[in-house]
């Protein structure tokens, strides 16, 4: 909330504040439906295996990438599209950063405009991989 | 156990998990790695990958209705994101780095100080006097409605609140956390917000601190798709579910049930540790 004096521009920071709980309540919905889908699939093919999460491996290569991730979904591999979910889930606060920097250029306010770059490109980062090891 | 099974219980465990933390106001995500290593007996990597994407949802679903309640202040909520966000950043590349049975500890204690900060509710100090020029500078101050309106607050000790919102970070990267509480006390009792708004800034922040260290996560293999699901979709559920229930329940003595059980959680959590069985 703001006082009206902050209001500059068009867009006031009220509008901004609706846009962005439209935004992540969506980025969820998103998530949970794919995550769903990939799941029934997932449990129709291996439901009936044996789970063994005690020892760590780690994910097979081509789920811990995004763009590996989005070519296994298309083709339909069970595990690759709850994996999308996930990243998807994972995008909608990136993408809430990426709309409050839109507001904030549209309000001219330059303060706001490079402590949002700086923190979506932290995300960015992060989500390209981050520090390998 | 077969993957129906193990999904069921899983998912059912995450339900209670999420519901627990959302009425007592504790989060639910701070008892779901615990949950997964010492009753599952999950890998503690698969359980910290697990429980940040669900910290995401919760956050994300819950701040949908939050940030239209019109108490989240956006400004300081990104500003300590910088701090959170580096934090988190470095406490995922951290988590690579030293063993399992050190997290074992920390999380340990985290949990205790948890669940005893969870049974000493804290004062609110909201001032309207500007005591931090840093605060003007960038136009932090705000207002929040009240029963009697509009009133307005004061934003102190800003650089103190930044460097505790990087610890905070740190946890969140380094344990698949929100941080939650250490997040409030630094908003609230550094920072002087009033608690609505300390309480919404805190889980508009959550997501955003979470994403950034699941990047990582994702990429070291830690987000097993057959573990994260489940757990997403129970935490989640459990969380909406508190939420809707929340005016009706005694959270007195769920608070005082839940932080028994964090207690207990916390030291097999630290018995593990350091007798190096995680």
């Amino acid at each position: 909330m703001t006082s009206p004096t902050e209001r500059r521009g068009r867009w006031s920071d009220d509008d901004v504040d609706q846009l962005l709980g439209n935004l992540l309540r969506i980025g969820v919905i998103v998530a949970t439906i794919v995550g769903v889908i990939g799941g029934t699939l997932y449990i129709a093919h291996h439901g009936l295996e044996r789970v063994d999460l005690r020892v760590f491996r780690g994910e097979p290569v081509e789920l811990r990438h995004v763009g590996s991730i989005a070519r296994g979904a298309l083709t339909l591999h069970a595990d690759a599209i709850i994996q999308l979910g996930l990243v998807l889930l994972i995008a909608t606060p990136v993408a809430r950063v990426a709309m409050s920097l839109v507001a904030f250029v549209l309000q001219r306010d330059r303060v706001y405009i490079v402590v949002t770059s700086i923190v979506l490109a932290l995300l960015l980062f992060s989500l390209a991989g981050g520090i390998p090891g | 156990m077969s993957l129906l099974l193990f999904t069921a219980l899983v998912a059912g465990g995450s339900f209670s998990a999420g519901l627990l933390g959302a009425l007592t106001g504790l989060g639910g995500g701070i008892v779901i790695v615990p949950m997964l290593t010492l009753l599952f007996g999950v890998d503690l990597r698969y359980a910290i990958g697990a429980s940040l994407v669900s910290v995401i949802a919760t956050s994300s679903g819950a701040a949908a209705a939050y940030v239209k309640e019109g108490y989240t202040n956006v400004r300081v909520g990104m500003l300590l994101e910088i701090a959170t966000t580096l934090g988190a950043l470095g406490g995922a590349y951290l988590a690579g780095r030293i063993g399992t049975n050190v997290i074992a500890i920390i999380f340990g204690v985290v949990l205790l100080y948890s669940a005893y900060r969870s049974t000493k509710p804290l004062a609110e100090h909201v001032s309207t006097e500007n005591a931090d020029p840093l605060a003007i500078k960038l136009r932090l101050n705000s207002t929040y409605p009240t029963p009697n309106g509009l009133e307005s607050y004061a934003v102190q000790a800003v650089p103190a609140g930044f460097g505790l919102m990087a610890v905070a970070g740190v946890l969140s990267g380094l344990l698949g956390i929100g941080s939650g509480a250490l997040k409030v006390l630094a908003m609230d009792q550094l920072m002087h917000l009033p608690f609505k708004v300390s309480t919404t800034t805190s889980n508009f922040m959550i997501g955003v601190t979470a994403a950034a260290s699941a990047g990582i996560y994702l990429a070291r293999g830690y987000v097993d798709p057959a573990l994260a699901l489940p757990v997403m979709l129970g935490v989640l559920a459990g969380a909406l579910t508190g939420a809707r229930v929340l005016a009706g329940a005694n959270t007195k003595v769920l608070r005082r049930i839940f932080a028994g059980v964090v207690v207990v959680l916390a030291s097999e959590m630290l018995y593990k540790g350091f007798r190096g069985g995680v």
